[in-house]
């Protein structure tokens, strides 16, 4: 499963991030020897393995539905690039 | 060629939980922007989601109702896109093992029953609000971000734009008698997508479909799939194909056009939300919360019209909402008397609903209020009139008791009969006429007498005993 | 002890305790040094006020004769991944290098209830994600042992801190061996604990099914009190564990009740020899004082890092999805609209290394892909638990090598990932697996390069893990 530069614009794409050309030549080649890397887990027979998703032993864990006191509008913008008022502020979303 | 409408729904339910899904904030409306949030529903670095136990509780409820399978085991999963109202860039939801699954909802419509099979329902989270009006840029307020919703996915088994409706206003019931919604859609919370496509008439193939948002009403939701299925009739019978694709329903332009969108494809990168562990619902759990299921307005219906010999129509209207249901049982349980407090409830109490525009919880009239002005009634304490047209209407402008505005305000019945006899004396001294005319057959004046009698006496006889002494007057003589 | 520099925290709390010394002299003391090595870049921010005001406060408390803490004025640093409220929270990140937290990590609400001082927050590898500290936005560290090499990543700072006696302990994270491993190049103690012993809320997550704060220490037993102070369930980590927490500093075993695993998979060509002729050494030692010793396989070890940087990459494309300039961290200039704002914010914001693991990690999730990688890799990741759970019915803990390899000089492996990924090799599977491990030094090489080893235990079998530990550094106090 070789990794296109096509490939590396549409993960570009989904990732939100860009690459002059030279990052995207090094990017692809690197994709590549990794994935080539990982091709062998195909080594492995999985047919009957379930997957492993989750990590501890516990299921259920459950928060009761109680307010706790919310964070001041001060400290939600403190670190906020743009702000007025009350609101955090981004460039117009277009469409 | 005739065509055949085929449209499927996925609804969001907004839960009326007191905080959010994965955190403590208050999901209270209305607070000021950016002020119900925490590092975990603004996604600050190293915050992590826990899940609130009566997010799980509602969908197991609905699922239940709903007659869908409850998953024995089930997980959150993280769907990952990225939008400034998203702060994580993934929206927590479910994916593979919903909590629930293969379902259906029941409904009336033109006197037949519609079954609209459930493919799943299943938890996730609110995105915050964007205010793209104001200014050159887009606000954001985050207060929303993590708000509990249900996602309902319905088969495509709806056939036409009423059984969409009908479909929706019994989801919209369903949530309200749960109580684990408002299920208010012009508010938000319950929005609607529908999937709309149409095929030959009598054809087993399902035609290429398109997605309708952006429909915030139950007439829009006609409206929309209503133009939309017209739009693909024309675009097929013009020999054209349909374009799969997500459209917006324009209410003012009275349209649907297609949705603009930089993303080329719809790649959510789903996966097991690592932050958060397996549900398991267990068949103890399952009888802990099917305990708790109020009883379905269908069976509460029967149930009236069988212990309280209520009309069967009247059983049904009442049973609409399960707050009204309970406001009448509980009055009629405070009067004695079922059958006077049902028409009480289909007259005087729906009728100020109406005018008002408001629900059974914003009455000013509590059950208990009401059950006591009932029984004022059945004791002779006022009259039907009086207890309708005075005190009822004084107790919606003030919390007094009915007692006390009847003794306040002199309303209290009289059933002296000899005060009653002596204003009928009056009355037929002072109408000889009429008297004359009544002796000669006229007797339908019967009625004028009672109510000459009544205004003397500010309306408040007793009408059973001016009835029972002008009867005896007019034949005595 | 005049120069204030101690072997472990037994000796400082015994000379604060007898006031031979005060919290404000040693914690002056600590800070003096990291002023002395501001060269080693060890820190990205030093808490001089607060820590010295924070030491008065201790001095006072234990004049006044009131309870005092388990970690009574121990100095401790903390890797800058993990949130202090009002202090920044930089990951070593261009795109963070402003943000400040607004709350604090349970661990770190913990060390303060039990009276320890934080000198400052250590560097690290961009986002934990790095084995050498070079991916750090703000350089990279230097081996306090040996100035040419690495001190190793991603706690590189951390481990650097503890090395060189710029703290007595550190906090780390260990993601896929980032606080082992830079522990082995330091000549410290790195202990990664089992997956859920330690809440992860305010631990920027890297992969939130792998990521374990850590701790750096002189000693296994100060790794341990550490340890026991930061564990134990927390309402705010669903996937912190209810299980009990044991008294692990004062955790002891008899050599001849151990029995050690000698897996034949990390014994190989691809280990140094030195490395290799070490980690012998310390066998035989443990075997003459009555140690079991047992070779035994795990299968699948060869199959653990392609699934680690599955994995583990997947998790962070999601993970760092946050990092988008709208509410906080870096924003670029000159954008047109909320797509523009994401796509130069994070290609500015992000270095390298971080970048090519968002898209790896997108990549094998996004369509078309999960079942070949992401499921595929999920299912391997429990064909390698099993191997460790099978192994431990056998044994109680596992030793073997923590780096293939000793401190590496700078620039050496950071020309292509897949080596330096290479460096991870037997880090990486405790935490496909969860169980705990932790890195002991067992002295320096020809080169004077520090060494060490690892021991795997079952999950939740720290007290086991400090016990096995206690004995392999004993085995080096006889040998020097």
């Amino acid at each position: 499963m070789a990794v296109s530069k096509a490939d590396v614009d549409y993960i570009a794409t989904l990732a939100r991030l860009s690459f002059n050309d030279a990052e995207k030549e090094a990017m692809t080649h690197d994709l590549n020897e990794i994935l080539n890397y990982v091709e062998k887990l195909n080594e492995l027979n999985t047919e009957n393995i379930e997957p492993l998703a989750n990590m501890g032993d516990r299921t259920n864990v459950l928060r009761e539905d109680k307010p706790v006191p919310s964070i001041s509008n001060q400290d939600a913008l403190k670190n906020a690039p743009d702000f007025q008022d009350r609101f955090f502020k981004v460039p117009k979303v277009i469409g | 060629m005739e065509y055949e409408l085929v449209v499927g729904l996925e609804v969001h339910c907004q839960l009326n939980t007191k905080t959010k899904a994965f955190c403590g904030c208050s999901t209270e409306f209305g607070a000021p922007a950016n002020t119900n949030v925490c590092p975990v529903c603004l996604a600050m670095p190293g915050a992590l989601p826990v899940l609130n136990k009566q997010v799980l509780e509602s969908a197991i409820k609905l699922g239940l109702t709903t007659h869908c399978t409850i998953a024995p085991y089930s997980i959150m999963a993280r769907k990952n896109y990225f939008y400034p109202d998203l702060p994580k860039g993934y929206q927590i939801s479910q994916y593979e093992e919903p909590i629930c699954s293969e379902g259906y909802i029941e409904f009336d419509l033109d006197g037949e029953k519609k079954r609209v099979r459930l493919v799943r329902i299943h938890m996730e989270e609110d995105a915050g609000k964007s205010i793209h009006d104001i200014g050159e840029e887009t606000y954001i307020d985050a207060n929303r971000c993590g708000v509990p919703l249900l996602e309902i996915v319905s088969y495509p088994d709806i056939r036409s734009t009423k059984e969409a409706s009908a479909y929706l206003q019994k989801l919209r019931a369903i949530v309200r008698w749960l109580g684990i919604s408002d299920g208010n859609m012009e508010e938000g919370s319950l929005r609607c997508d529908a999937n709309v496509s149409v095929r030959p008439k009598g054809s087993e193939k399902f035609g290429t479909r398109t997605e309708i948002k952006n429909m915030n009403s139950f007439k829009s939701v006609e409206n929309a799939i209503q133009y939309e299925m017209e739009r693909q009739i024309e675009v097929l019978k013009s020999g054209g194909t349909i374009v799969q694709e997500t459209r917006l329903w324009d209410a003012d332009k009275f349209e649907t056009r297609p949705m603009r969108s930089k993303e080329a494809a719809h790649d959510y990168r789903y996966f097991p939300e690592p932050d958060l562990v397996p549900i398991e619902v267990s068949d103890e759990l399952l009888s802990l919360i099917k305990a708790e299921l109020p009883e379905m307005p269908e069976v509460r219906a029967t149930r009236f019209v069988s212990q309280y010999q209520i009309p069967e129509y009247d059983a049904k209207v009442i049973t609409t909402d399960r707050l009204l249901a309970d406001y009448y049982e509980e009055a009629a349980k405070v009067c004695g008397d079922p059958k006077a407090t049902s028409n009480w409830i289909m007259g005087e109490v729906l009728r100020t609903l109406k005018e008002k525009a408001i629900e059974i919880s914003a009455f000013p009239i509590e059950a208990k209020r009401l059950g006591v002005l009932i029984s004022l009634v059945k004791q002779g304490v006022i009259n039907g009139n009086t207890a309708k047209e005075v005190v009822f209407v004084k107790m919606l402008d003030e919390p007094t008791s009915p007692q006390d505005i009847v003794k306040r305000d002199g309303l209290a019945q009289v059933s002296d009969t000899s005060a009653i006899e002596k204003e009928i004396a009056e009355v037929l001294s002072a109408s000889p006429t009429q008297l004359a005319d009544y002796r000669s057959g006229k007797t339908k004046l019967f009625g004028y007498f009672v109510g000459e009698t009544m205004k003397r006496m500010k309306g408040k006889a007793n009408p059973q005993i001016i009835n029972d002494i002008l009867k005896r007057k007019l034949e005595s003589v | 002890m005049s120069n204030f520099v101690f072997s472990s925290y037994r000796d400082l709390r015994d000379a604060l305790l007898s006031k031979s010394i005060s919290v404000e002299s040693v914690v002056s003391a600590y800070l003096s040094r990291i002023e002395a090595k501001a060269h080693l870049n060890a820190y990205l921010a030093v808490f001089k006020e607060s820590a010295l005001a924070h030491a008065k406060v201790l001095d006072e408390k234990l004049a006044s004769g009131k309870p005092i803490g388990k970690l009574f004025g121990m100095p401790i640093a903390v890797k800058d991944n993990i949130a202090m409220k009002g202090e920044k929270l930089t990951c070593a990140s261009k795109i963070l290098e402003n943000f400040t937290s607004i709350y604090s990590a349970t661990v770190i609400e913990r060390l303060l209830s039990e009276d320890a001082v934080i000198l400052g927050k250590t560097n690290l590898d961009e986002f934990a994600m790095g084995s050498s500290n070079e991916n750090s936005a703000f350089g990279a560290v230097k081996n306090p042992i040996n100035e040419s090499c690495v001190p190793g990543g991603s706690s590189g700072g951390s481990a650097a801190a503890v090395g060189g006696d710029l703290a007595l302990v550190a906090l780390g994270s260990d993601t896929g061996g980032s606080v082992r491993q830079p522990a082995s190049f330091c000549n410290v103690v790195g202990l990664k604990p089992t997956y859920g012993r330690i809440s992860r809320y305010g631990l920027v997550a890297f992969g939130s099914s792998f990521d374990q704060i850590g701790v750096l220490a002189k000693t296994a037993e100060d790794a341990a009190l550490v340890l026991e102070v930061m564990a134990g369930e927390d309402p705010m980590d669903s996937t912190s564990s209810n299980k009990p927490v044991e008294d692990y500093a004062r955790a002891s075993l008899d050599p001849k009740q151990l029995r050690i695993g000698v897996p034949k998979e990390f014994f190989t060509d691809a280990l140094d020899p030195e490395i290799n002729a070490m980690i012998q050494t310390v066998l035989e030692k443990l075997k003459a004082q009555g140690a079991t010793l047992a070779e035994l396989s795990l299968p699948h070890s060869e199959y653990a890092l392609a699934t680690y940087y599955i994995l583990a990459t997947a998790e962070a494309s999601s993970n760092l999805a946050r990092y988008d300039g709208a509410r906080y961290g870096y924003r670029a200039k000159e954008i047109t609209d909320p797509t523009d704002m994401y796509v130069k914010s994070r290609s500015e914001g992000f270095g390298k290394e971080v970048k090519r693991r968002i898209m790896l990690g997108t990549y094998v999730l996004s369509a078309g892909y999960y079942d070949a990688y992401y499921r595929k890799a999920q299912k391997v990741r429990r064909l390698i638990r099993n191997d460790y759970l099978n192994a431990f019915e056998q044994v109680d803990v596992i030793l073997s090598p923590t780096s293939p390899v000793p401190p590496f000089k700078f620039g050496e492996k950071m020309h292509d990932p897949l080596t330096m990924y290479l460096a991870d090799i037997y880090t990486v599977p405790m935490n496909l697996a969860g169980v705990p491990a932790i890195s002991v030094p067992i002295g320096l090489n020809a080169q004077g390069l520090p060494i060490g080893l690892q021991l795997i235990g079952n999950l939740f079998s720290e007290s086991t893990l400090i016990g096995a530990s206690k004995l392999v550094e004993a085995t080096r106090e006889h040998s020097f």
